[in-house]
């Protein structure tokens, strides 16, 4: 038996949260925090070396004999790149939160919930059993609850019983659904809850339909689409920016994530059945999402907004069935991650140093802390996907690939890419040109970025312009899963059509 | 001359498998024993004598349930009256463990000044001068324990009668002592005696639905024996006295539902939960539940079996209404015991789904309802002990303070016990990684195998609210400010220990639950 590297790599970070809940001094927990997460991050890279080594990393031991339910892991690339783009994170968090705000509980229970989490999202991402899957998906909103109330804005409680709610609300009714598939399985003779086994299901007809869509509706909910966002922009005003990284670039992935490995995974039939409903779906998100964010006086609720709408794209990727476009999706889920952390790490930067979020507080900033307003442009452009940085890549591809298919579709889409623009250039200029006001000049005036706040920003950027400029090792990493579904699924990618072509 | 006085009795000795029985006639003897030892013994040494009574009494009961259950005896003992098969092991350890948690909560003093939960003397008139005289003088009431013991026997024989009649007598015996020591809480006496009264009065009244269901069901089949009644059942095509079945299967499903505390039963569970002293509301909450849960799976599994079609569109309501009162009754309480007398209602509700479903064939390696059903009580019993273990920490000046507004902002006073706390809630609540969620999933698998599809659905969304409910609780203690004037109190083992293996077990059974529901499975199948 070869050694079980993915639970090794899950319960890594998992062991170091519970170890940070002892009693220890505020310096050692931190570094302790800290290690753990690097060997984390060190242990996810050599996973990924002997994945593309071609290695079986497949672990599956039995979990609820009765109910055939297995400790069942693998990755594939979609997987692979939602483990990498996780552990890269993490440590990022920590650092970027090494002071937690002040009057909330200490720094050692942010680091020990932000690895609690960090272990329990990997599991997610390499779960192979439906069962094991759900518990895992449930298991993130622990952490993540806590992690609002015991360090959020004004009103975390809220924020956070409302993000419970409804994350809960979608994964109950999925809970329905788990509990159909086990049913439906043990009446055509498998009783279990292992993918492969589950593939010889024929989930067919009304239930099938069903089934779907509670597993769907959890999904909607995750990878917030309207009208089922509300909660996102909330929980993320009242987050620190940290955890709002984690919860808008590694939880809300879970959303498409399952859309691709459960929902056409398990019910391909019915999934096609939902196809036209879903892609329209998408495109209200995107559209909706970018007005929102237009609409924003608020920092990380503008942010939020361009998440929702981002997700618009990659549901759309996902639901237009080509293989360019699914590509597209599992490649925008990774771009999405860092621009996003970007994104809300230098608005936490900007609002460490006056207290406050709202646009209104800011104005030519660029003029004094000009490596702030550079590193926000940055991120930005890459949220607005502006060609040379990740997101654009991974945009376009899902636009090509859903052109193919749906050209209306893709054309009224096409708006959210305007609506980008405006949204992030507005935003930059009302809070980093113009005249400096007193209120800037008093909050920022010889306060630049530091070099800590300078060193986390690298490799964030520096993977945004790498795979922006060469995608080809993330595309190559991801394409394998797009095309299995797609076989799976049974559809087949539209002949291009050329006009004038002999 | 006698023989022509009493032609048709032969006495004839009583024969009993005495290593079977073994767990059971340990408990009582122990509590006869208890009783007498209260007598002779001088008040210094009761107390301590009746703690080493019970606990060595109930770990040499579990010795030889484990002893018995290895060895795989199983089938009728004591001349057809106890059916021993697997639901009647699972069970019976259950109870075991979970009154022995409940006890250790009864022996706690150290919390109280050295003083125990229960009245010093019950008899007097609260306020009156013999109250205070008894409290001066530091009298006590061990009989708690061996009241304690007959209820806990009472249980086990309840659950495992192959015989309506045997299951009658279990039903008092059990019942009695309970409502005995839910009148004896040493703080709010009068609150505690109209408990006390009310339990007993309606209790009563149950129990009479119950003789009365018993008689209906002896008129129709010609014996109270739950195989012979199955028989009658099967054989009963074109009867004409299919109205004295369903007039008794209604009645005995009053009585046993009224003791699970399912809506329209269920009035009693809030004033009695709040009225009785804490650590008997731990036994009550769990092995009651437990207990009555059992009867109404062997009533209606075993003896009415063949009448499925008709009981199991009303189970299927009634668990509905359960949930929802149940539910929404919790969200407008501001006493945590009430809170969780409402949440223990509804739980009633959430094992119903699983009555309904009635899967008792399936595949060898599957579990069955009542597998699911054990698993789940099993689940629900750790958390419950655990929170009502830690019920008894939260105090003011005046002893155990139980509103909800008392524990605002505990996470600031003390981390552990609201971090346990909030454990129990999400197990309560089925969150994943505790043992609620794994039970949870079972009961909802088995009803939806018994093609009770929709009252998953319903389930699931009763339980999204019932989320609510314990959010609410956990919200109080982390987001809230530290309430005035109640403090963590300093608990001795009696207390913690009960509250560390609730806490253990919660997170093993919700982590790894595989060692325990192979047990559950294989002990699925009743016998008839």
């Amino acid at each position: 038996m070869t050694f079980p590297w993915l639970t090794f790599l899950g319960l890594l970070p998992l062991v170091g949260g519970l170890l940070l809940l002892l009693p220890m001094g505020k310096g050692a927990a931190r570094t302790l925090g800290l290690v753990f997460s690097i060997a984390t991050l060190a242990v996810a890279a050599g996973v990924t070396v002997l994945h593309v080594t071609g290695a079986d990393l497949a672990v599956q031991v039995p979990w609820i004999r009765a109910f055939g339910a297995w400790w069942a892991l693998d990755v594939d690339g979609m997987g692979l790149a939602m483990v990498l783009m996780t552990a890269i994170l993490t440590p990022l968090v920590l650092l970027a939160e090494w002071e937690p705000p002040a009057n909330r509980w200490g720094a050692q229970a942010f680091f020990a919930l932000v690895l609690i989490l960090e272990g329990l999202s990997l599991f997610v991402f390499m779960a192979n059993d439906v069962l094991l899957f759900y518990l895992f998906f449930e298991a993130t909103l622990i952490p993540t609850y806590f992690l609002i109330v015991g360090f959020g804005g004004a009103r975390r409680g809220y924020a956070a019983v409302k993000f419970l709610l409804f994350s809960l609300a979608g994964g109950l009714i999925m809970l329905a659904s788990v509990v159909g598939v086990y049913v439906v399985g043990a009446s055509q003779g498998a009783p279990s809850y292992l993918l492969q086994d589950l593939a010889s299901v024929r989930f067919d007809g009304d239930l099938g339909r069903w089934l779907m869509l509670g597993f769907l509706i959890a999904f909607i909910v995750k990878a917030p689409m309207v009208p089922l966002h509300t909660w996102l922009p909330d929980a993320a005003e009242n987050s620190t920016p940290g955890t709002a990284t984690l919860l808008v670039g590694v939880l809300d992935k879970i959303g498409t994530f399952g859309m691709i490995k459960f929902c056409l995974g398990l019910f391909p039939e019915a999934s096609l059945w939902i196809t036209p409903f879903m892609v329209w779906f998408a495109v209200v998100s995107i559209i909706w999402g970018a007005l929102g964010a237009i609409g924003s006086r608020n920092l990380m609720r503008l942010v939020s907004y361009t998440s929702v709408s981002h997700f618009g794209f990659m549901v759309l990727g996902i639901y237009a069935f080509t293989t360019t476009s699914m590509t597209g999706s599992i490649f925008y889920m990774l771009n999405h991650g860092f621009s996003t952390a970007a994104m809300f790490l230098v608005v936490g930067y900007l609002a460490k140093r006056t207290g406050s979020y709202d646009i209104e507080a800011y104005g030519g900033v660029q003029k004094v802390a000009p490596v702030a307003a550079g590193v926000l442009l940055v991120s930005g452009l890459a949220t607005l996907s502006l060609p040379g940085l990740a997101p654009f890549v991974s945009e376009f591809m899902v636009i090509a690939g859903t052109w193919s298919r749906y050209p209306i579709v893709t054309a009224v889409s096409l708006l959210g890419v305007v609506l980008a623009a405006v949204y992030i250039l507005r935003m930059y200029q009302r809070t980093m040109t113009g005249p400096v006001t007193d209120h800037t000049a008093a909050h920022f005036t010889g306060r630049d970025l530091t070099g800590l706040e300078k060193a986390i920003m690298v490799p964030i950027i520096g993977v945004l312009l790498f795979l922006g400029f060469v995608p080809q090792p993330a595309v190559q990493l991801v394409e394998p899963t797009a095309q299995a579904t797609l076989a799976y699924v049974g559809t087949t990618d539209p002949a291009p059509v050329v006009k004038g072509a002999k | 001359m006698s023989s022509i006085l009493l032609p048709a009795l032969e006495m004839a000795a009583p024969t009993l498998e005495w290593r079977a029985l073994a767990p059971v006639l340990l408990v009582f003897a122990a509590a006869c024993l208890g009783i007498l030892l209260d007598a002779v013994l001088p008040r210094a040494y009761r107390f301590l004598a009746q703690m080493t009574l019970v606990f060595a009494s109930v770990a040499l009961s579990f010795g030889f349930l484990v002893m018995n259950w290895r060895a795989m005896r199983q089938g009728r003992l004591a001349m057809g009256s106890i059916m021993l098969d697997g639901p009647t092991y699972f069970m019976w350890a259950s109870l075991l463990v979970f009154g022995t948690l409940a006890f250790m909560i009864f022996s706690e003093r150290q919390l109280n000044g050295g003083a125990s939960a229960f009245a010093a003397s019950a008899a007097s008139v609260p306020g009156s001068l013999e109250e205070a005289d008894a409290s001066a003088a530091r009298r006590e009431h061990t009989e708690v324990f061996p009241l304690g013991l007959f209820a806990l026997g009472g249980m086990m024989v309840f659950l495992a009668s192959a015989d309506l009649i045997v299951m009658f007598v279990a039903l008092e015996v059990f019942s009695l002592p309970l409502y005995l020591l839910s009148g004896m809480a040493r703080r709010r006496r009068l609150l505690s005696q109209e408990a006390a009264l009310k339990y007993f009065l309606l209790g009563a009244f149950s129990s009479g639905f119950f003789l009365f269901g018993v008689a209906m069901l002896y008129v129709f089949s010609g014996s109270f024996d739950l195989h012979a009644i199955h028989e009658a059942v099967a054989g009963n095509a074109f009867s004409s006295s299919n109205g004295l079945l369903y007039v008794g299967l209604g009645f005995l499903a009053i009585g046993l539902l009224f003791k699970v505390g399912v809506v329209p039963f269920h009035s009693w569970t809030p004033d009695v939960y709040m009225g009785a002293p804490t650590p008997v509301t731990a036994f009550m909450a769990i092995c009651t539940k437990l207990a009555a849960v059992g009867a109404l799976l062997r009533v209606f599994y075993v003896a009415l079996d063949g009448e499925r079609w008709n009981w199991q569109p009303l189970f299927a309501v009634l668990a509905v209404i359960t949930m929802v009162v149940g539910i929404i009754g919790a969200l407008t309480q501001t006493d945590v015991k009430r809170l969780l007398a409402y949440s223990s209602i509804a739980h009633a509700g959430f094992l119903m789904t699983a009555v309904v479903g009635a899967t008792q064939v399936v595949p060898a390696g599957q579990g069955t309802s009542a597998s699911a059903i054990m698993f789940y009580l099993a689940a629900y019993g750790f958390a419950t002990i655990g929170a009502f273990g830690l019920v008894t920490l939260v105090r003011n000046a005046a002893g155990e303070d139980n509103t909800i507004a008392s524990w605002a902002g505990l996470a600031r006073k003390s981390p552990w016990v609201a971090g346990l706390m909030s454990l129990f809630m999400l197990s309560f609540a089925g969150i994943p990684l505790t043992a609620g969620f794994i039970g949870k999933w079972a009961v909802f698998t088995a009803a939806w195998r018994g093609g009770y599809g929709w009252l998953v659905v319903v389930a699931v969304l009763a339980s999204l609210v019932a989320v609510y409910l314990y959010l609410r609780l956990i919200v109080v203690m982390f987001a809230g400010e530290p309430a005035k004037g109640t403090y963590v109190g300093n608990a001795s083992g009696w207390t913690w220990i009960p509250v560390v293996i609730g806490a253990v077990a919660t997170l093993w059974l919700g982590i790894i639950p595989d060692q325990v529901m192979q047990l559950a499975t294989f002990a699925g199948g009743f016998l008839r």
